[in-house]
């Protein structure tokens, strides 16, 4: 029972981007993932990118209200794991017959469609930031990303009060926005 | 301006930081213009998803600091021996009943087995497995050790016999090299030769028969230190079918290296063996000891012996094992604790061809001798 409520705790921690919760999932879990994409023909830097994909997954689990854990951290981990470096092998081109079956798994495959659906999302958003330009994307990250304040952000970027800092945000975000849904409906 | 003055307005809507007065305004507003109420709809989606964006950021930031962490503390390695401690124990728990019923069965079926196995030793398969060290001829090597008298002095001590010969590479710039066993059988030293032809005096450092592998270290103040091989000793599995190429000496005792290609072409070396695997490729006497590379220039494996009665099947051991024999050195003997091991490949991405131009500086010919 325990057990159970640490779990329950971690997994709030990590939905509230919580550094000690991150650091106890991740030091409970990640050799056992590097172990397995090493076993199965991977190099240490894919070992960190399919485990930290993992974790993006179990956090935005964790986000979702409807969110119940049917099983234990480590077995969701690694089954996320296992199968995010089987479709990445398949996509390389490179095979491996060792696959490693003693841990228990459960499915994931629904969890990780929503993934990635949320992932080209995030994609869009990215390549949308960069076509934006300077210092349009220093404001808007400074904005909605590192969360600063209008009288700070137009301290840092010498604008000579906040509210020509706030129209320039505003104008910007506009052409944000029109870079962003041009993908978007393409995309749809 | 009416734009931002309406995106304006609707940030206030959304953030509830209107007076009720002017909320009620603008939701009569929403109602009457359908392109405002569009507008909001559209607005409140990205802002979600710029929130969403915002966390996801903040957590790749928050993994990259728990990952650097975590490695400075050495809770998690890269590079070393990987720790699989977590998995173990979990497993043991899991699994204590039946590992001690299975180590009890497992025991016994064992001690029989051995007994078997010891009998159809690869060593005993000669038979049927030729050995790919040089054999050597009399009379070519006397004329052979003519040509290297006049060409420079040999470092060969006098009264010394030679006992065979291969091919060996450096698996650490400083002066290590990876050669078979039976490359050095009966032998109490062995010199090794560039490329050009250059000789260094080399120790014996360690041998393991079983695997047939051994180590050599060039121990010659002529010698210059190499600081980083161009290629990398794989520690992953082999696929089968891939391609794959050799450099060596089959010459032997000519000091001409010698290319040849191949593919992957069963998981495991003769009869079974899974120390080893087997490769199409043609190898003569003098190649043991070579090393065997794949497209990305990563060292996958030892090139030691061919089959007698079949045509171009080849076997090399499996490169995982160069690392289990350095860590069984380095427990035998301190003075060889700094070996490191090459672990990155710089020949990635370039053709077979400028790959080789590289790779040859670091394989060399062995001689081995008796005193």
């Amino acid at each position: 029972m325990k057990a159970e409520f640490n779990e329950q705790a971690l997994l709030k921690g990590l939905a509230e981007n919580d550094s000690k919760a991150i650091e106890t999932i991740y030091k409970d879990n990640f050799n056992m993932v590097q172990a397995f994409i090493i076993n199965n023909n991977g190099s240490y830097d894919e070992a960190r990118d399919i485990f930290q994909e993992a974790m993006i997954a179990l956090y935005e689990k964790a986000q979702s209200e409807s969110f119940v854990l049917t099983c234990k951290i480590n077995t969701y981990v690694y089954s996320i794991c296992r199968r995010l470096w089987l479709k990445r092998l398949q996509q390389l081109g490179r095979y491996t017959n060792q696959v490693d079956s003693l841990e228990e798994t459960v499915q994931v495959e629904e969890d990780l469609e929503i993934h990635e659906k949320r992932n080209a999302d995030f994609n869009m958003m990215e390549t949308a930031m960069n076509s934006l330009g300077e210092p349009c994307r220093s404001l808007i990250e400074g904005f909605y990303i590192k969360k600063m304040d209008m009288q700070s952000l137009s301290k840092e970027f010498g604008y000579t009060n906040a509210d020509n800092a706030k129209t320039q945000k505003y104008k910007c975000l506009m052409r944000l926005k029109k870079l962003f849904f041009a993908q978007y409906n393409i995309g749809e | 301006m009416d734009d931002i003055l309406l995106l304006q307005t609707i940030e206030r809507y959304l953030e509830g930081k209107m007076l009720p007065d002017e909320k009620a305004f603008f939701e009569q507003h929403r109602k009457n213009v359908p392109e405002v109420d569009q507008m909001v709809v559209e607005h409140t989606m990205f802002i979600h998803q710029m929130e969403d964006f915002a966390a996801n950021h903040n957590l790749k930031h928050s993994l990259h600091l728990a990952h650097e962490k975590l490695l400075a503390n050495g809770d998690i390695n890269e590079g070393g021996e990987l720790t699989t401690k977590a998995k173990v124990v979990r497993m043991w728990t899991k699994y204590r009943k039946v590992t001690a019923i299975a180590a009890v069965v497992g025991g016994v079926i064992a001690f029989a087995i051995s007994g078997l196995v010891a009998y159809f030793a690869p060593a005993t398969n000669q038979q049927y497995v030729a050995q790919l060290g040089a054999k050597i001829d009399a009379k070519i090597e006397q004329q052979d050790k003519k040509i290297t008298d006049l060409i420079n002095k040999s470092k060969l001590p006098v009264g010394v016999d030679i006992k065979g010969g291969g091919s060996a590479f450096l698996i650490d710039g400083n002066g290590y090299l990876v050669t078979n066993a039976h490359v050095l059988d009966g032998a109490t030293f062995a010199n090794v030769y560039n490329n050009q032809g250059k000789e260094f005096k080399a120790i014996i450092a360690y041998r393991d028969e079983k695997r047939d592998l051994a180590i050599l270290k060039i121990d010659d103040e002529d010698f210059k230190t190499v600081k980083s091989l161009p290629y990398s000793i794989k520690k992953g599995s082999i696929d089968l079918g891939e391609e794959v190429y050799t450099l060596g000496y089959p010459n032997f005792p000519r000091n001409q290296v010698v290319n040849n290609i191949g593919y992957i072409s069963a998981e495991t070396g003769f009869e079974g063996d899974t120390l080893s695997y087997q490769i199409q490729m043609n190898a003569n006497h003098g190649n043991s000891g070579g090393p065997i590379l794949n497209k990305n220039g990563e060292v996958i494996g030892v090139l030691s012996t061919k089959q007698l009665k079949a045509d171009g099947v080849t076997f090399a051991i499996n490169s995982k094992n160069i690392f289990r024999i350095v860590d069984e050195m380095k427990r035998k003997d301190d003075k060889n604790d700094m070996v490191k091991v090459s672990s990155s490949s710089s020949l990635r991405g370039n053709d077979r061809v400028s790959q080789i131009k590289k790779v040859k500086e670091y394989v060399y010919m062995v001689k081995a001798y008796n005193k």
